[in-house]
């Protein structure tokens, strides 16, 4: 609980700072947390992103070690299991695409209950999965709908999905299903880390502490279009500013703006070095991206090295006389 | 022996799997009877030419390391980081999303939080993270780092040997997290510290040295198979006339030495004789042999050169008897390693004609580089083509469900040709429950080297899913016997089925395949190969 509520305080002051800073310090504060962050953030995100894909990609693969998942292909009347054990680039790209964008390994989870018996069962367990992915397409989905504030004209793929997501059309402004999908299964994950007790006992500070920042940005975000009801065209004018590499401090757009731009700076120059980086790790993982045809092309360990062995000569050598005796062929009489 | 409770109620009343209210940091490890096996052997360390080979006693505080332990420690990790882009990427990718937690044997058999496949991997990942990662070096404790000491690498030796590298877990991870990958890492540095148990050590020396884990050598290894040459002719009255070290074989057939051991691999072991003999007149020209005695390899308990130095027989073998392809027995580990490591550590073996059944001219084209086929894809290439004579009613006593092994099933992917054989050797078989076979298998519990009988509580709890889901069959539709296609599942499994199951027997495939086998030349057949009377001959 101590990990929940650091992560929740260290949060809270973070709001806090940019809050209190954007309303009372004045212009100085705006141009910290509305350019200066953000720049250095994402220039954080990217080198540190790249940073560790390469760091990663610097340590060679010697074995290939896919989980396979299925029916290999063997015999030719034996039906294969083309994207769980897949054996072509093909298959490992429709394995990866699967596992990338609709989450299929943790698709098969079940809650294991042990009863009076004993008997094992393997219960239905789909909300992790349903959690997760919602709380990614959601993300994603948010994520794309912001590129209006950082476009001149928007794009009408952008236009269309804002329209898609505000299919509900209630409120003025409308409410955009995805803010609060998003919102709702980050909770959701949140209050699991916290309620059930095995989750609970595996997680660390850094597993609150995203979860924390992003209901911070959810909520501030559904806070300045709903509550607040921010200036708009404030928003998109500093937004522009930073892409065009012109950036201007509008008049007027309010703290909680800010709070929301802090956060999200926050996460992006978190994210290199926090588990986040998930997201880049899942296309480098030996057990999902390799092909199971490890028995008909040979995979090749860049540091194999030679080792001692035992070799026949001395086995031989050993056992001459006991194998003269029990009759077996010998390379020396 | 372990004090392990008789009645096995008291031991699933020990499991609770609500965790402890302290974290699990400031839990310190206790290394309990029953849980974990002896220390290895020196002498078998020393052999093999592991580093600090001496006595040591785990219970001990002082396990007399190496004064610089630390640093070897430190060290062996970055180089495995630097060499291992599954160990970087695994140590930094986990979201502890808790999906794998209950998907572990020992976890669900112990509920000890500790043997939840993401914990097991935070134990060295705390010190990853402190060593390792700036947010680590910076934020300390706060940031989920601690240093390695003296409590931390007991509490580390005591979980990676209570992981049986199943893969199990990888199956669920959305990001194919491989504990067995980290207990591999974990187990090769325990190694460099001379850490190992003896279950392994002695093993792996005995295989260096004899060519088998048991320590046979080469006539002790002859007469163990004659004898089993006149237990085949009492019981069918065909003579089969196995060849050793021959050269001129176009096939040379390696499997695990348990098999012409202990019972009841023994009677696989006769399966494969019988198979062969019957296959003689059809062109099949296999040879065994006393140097490469071995398919098992305990030396991927150790460490990846232990490994490469141990399955090295098997190609320099076939390259010494000059012949065409590898034949390789029922076996799990054996299989990952030949299936994903062998050509990688030990190949090419251009030397090797790419894999053809003299028999029915099929080309194993996915064994096309290795040059080694399992005996299951071999036989059910030979029944699909209508080569064997079977009689199934042979095996009418049987109620028969199959134990798909964690290796050959998530390192390999071997589901349909075990079944297609029992099938077709026998009338009875029933699937256990679809979420404890093929890809989700429950392992044996004794996997991975721990398999003594010193851990007998362990291997108990460990095996607990497998026997429950055999217990359902067994219960629902009267299964008595438990197949599989791996050494240790046959040596493991009748243990964990007293215990859990009484009354299911454990059986190789291709000893229920010599059975139905209708041999040319045969007398009557009135018992099967274990002595019992076949179904109709009951006096």
């Amino acid at each position: 609980m101590i990990k929940c509520m650091f992560s929740l305080t260290v949060v809270i002051i973070l709001a806090v700072l940019a809050f209190v800073g954007a309303e009372t310090a004045g212009f100085k504060a705006q141009f910290l947390f509305g350019i200066a962050i953000p720049y250095a953030a994402l220039l954080i995100f990217v080198i540190g992103v790249l940073n560790r894909v390469i760091g990663w990609a610097r340590s060679p693969v010697p074995f290939a070690i896919p989980s396979t998942c299925g029916q290999q292909k063997s015999l030719p009347w034996i039906k294969p299991a083309n994207l769980d054990n897949p054996t072509t680039t093909g298959g490992v790209f429709g394995r990866m695409f699967l596992e990338v964008f609709l989450f299929r390994s943790l698709f098969r989870n079940t809650k294991t209950q042990l009863s009076e018996g004993p008997k094992i069962s393997f219960n239905l367990e789909i909300f992790l999965w349903l959690a997760a992915i919602a709380f990614h397409a959601s993300f994603f989905t948010v994520l794309a709908r912001h590129l209006r504030l950082f476009t001149e004209p928007v794009p009408s793929v952008i236009q269309l999905l804002e329209k898609v997501d505000g299919m509900l059309q209630v409120g003025v402004p409308g409410i955009l299903l995805s803010g609060f999908v998003l919102l709702a299964a980050v909770s959701y994950l949140l209050l699991r880390r916290i309620i059930e007790p095995q989750v609970n006992y595996i997680s660390l500070t850094q597993d609150y502490f995203p979860l924390f920042l992003i209901i911070g940005i959810a909520a501030s975000g559904i806070l300045m279009r709903h509550i607040f009801k921010i200036d708009v065209i404030g928003a998109k004018q500093l937004a522009m500013g930073l892409v065009t590499f012109h950036p201007t401090i509008p008049e007027g757009i309010g703290g909680i703006f800010y709070v929301h731009v802090f956060f999200v700076s926050v996460l992006l120059a978190y994210f290199p070095f926090s588990k986040l980086m998930h997201m880049g790790g899942i296309f480098m993982s030996p057990t999902r991206n390799l092909p199971g045809n490890t028995r008909a092309v040979r995979h090749v360990n860049p540091w194999n090295y030679p080792v001692h062995t035992h070799t026949y000569e001395e086995y031989e050598e050993e056992f001459r006389g006991k194998m003269i005796e029990a009759g077996l062929p010998v390379e020396k009489e | 022996m372990s004090d392990l409770p008789k009645n096995s109620n008291e031991l699933i009343e020990k499991i609770d799997y609500n965790p402890s209210k302290k974290g699990w940091m400031d839990v310190p490890v206790e290394i309990r009877k029953g849980m974990y096996c002896y220390a290895s052997n020196p002498k078998s360390v020393e052999y093999i030419g592991l580093p600090n080979a001496r006595p040591w006693n785990p219970l001990d505080d002082d396990w007399k390391l190496p004064v610089n332990w630390k640093e070897i420690v430190h060290n062996a990790f970055k180089e495995r980081l630097d060499r291992f882009r599954s160990f970087k990427v695994f140590m930094d990718i986990c979201v502890r999303c808790g999906a794998c937690a209950d998907k572990c044997h020992f976890f669900i058999g112990t509920g000890d939080p500790k043997n939840m496949p993401v914990l097991r991997a935070e134990l060295l990942r705390s010190v990853y993270r402190n060593d390792f990662t700036t947010a680590g070096k910076i934020f300390g404790k706060v940031a989920g780092a601690r240093e390695l000491t003296m409590d931390v690498l007991k509490e580390w030796w005591y979980y990676f040997f209570q992981c049986t590298e199943c893969r199990r877990c990888s199956v669920f991870c959305p990001y194919g997290i491989d504990t067995a990958e980290i207990t591999i890492m974990a187990r090769e540095i325990f190694n460099l510290l001379g850490l190992n148990i003896d279950w392994i050590a002695t093993p792996t020396a005995n295989c260096y040295r004899t060519g088998n884990h048991l320590g046979i050598q080469p006539h002790a290894f002859k007469e163990m198979i004659e004898f089993f040459v006149d237990d085949i002719e009492e019981k069918t009255g065909v003579v089969v006339e196995p060849s050793f070290n021959r050269k001129g074989a176009d096939i040379l057939f390696i499997t695990p030495s348990g098999d012409v051991f202990a019972d009841p691999g023994t009677y696989t072991a006769m399966g494969y004789l019988m198979l062969f003999h019957y296959l003689k007149e059809q062109g099949l020209n296999v040879t065994w042999s006393t140097y490469a005695s071995e398919g098992g390899n305990f030396g991927f308990f150790t460490s990846h050169e232990l490994m490469k130095r141990l399955n090295a027989k098997m190609y320099a073998e076939a390259k010494r008897l000059g012949v065409k392809w590898i034949l390789g027995g029922e076996c799990g580990h054996m299989w990952r390693v030949i299936n994903q490591y062998m050509d990688t550590m030990n190949g090419p073996a251009d030397f090797l004609e790419d894999p053809v059944s003299p028999i029915t001219g099929t080309k194993f084209e996915n064994a096309k580089s290795t040059k080694m086929v399992h005996i299951s894809e071999f036989t059910a290439d030979l029944i699909y083509h209508g080569k064997l004579k079977l009689d199934k009613s042979r095996n009418d006593n049987l109620k028969v469900t199959f134990h798909d092994s964690c290796n050959t099933s998530r390192g390999m992917g071997m589901f349909d040709e075990p079944r297609y054989i029992i099938n077709n050797v026998c009338n009875h078989f029933y699937e256990m429950p679809k979420n404890t076979i093929r890809e989700q298998t429950f392992c044996c519990g004794s996997g991975s080297g721990l398999n003594a009988g010193e851990d007998m509580e362990l291997r108990m709890c460990g095996g607990l899913p497998r026997a429950n889901a055999v217990k359902y069959v067994h219960e629902k539709f009267g299964v008595n016997m438990l197949a599989c296609v791996c050494a240790i599942d046959r040596a493991a499994l009748p243990p964990l089925m007293d215990y859990w199951v009484p009354g299911v027997g454990v059986t190789g495939i291709t000893e229920m395949v010599a059975n139905a086998l209708i041999m040319p030349g045969e007398k009557e057949r009135t018992v099967n190969l274990r002595d019992e009377p076949l179904p109709g001959m009951e006096e």
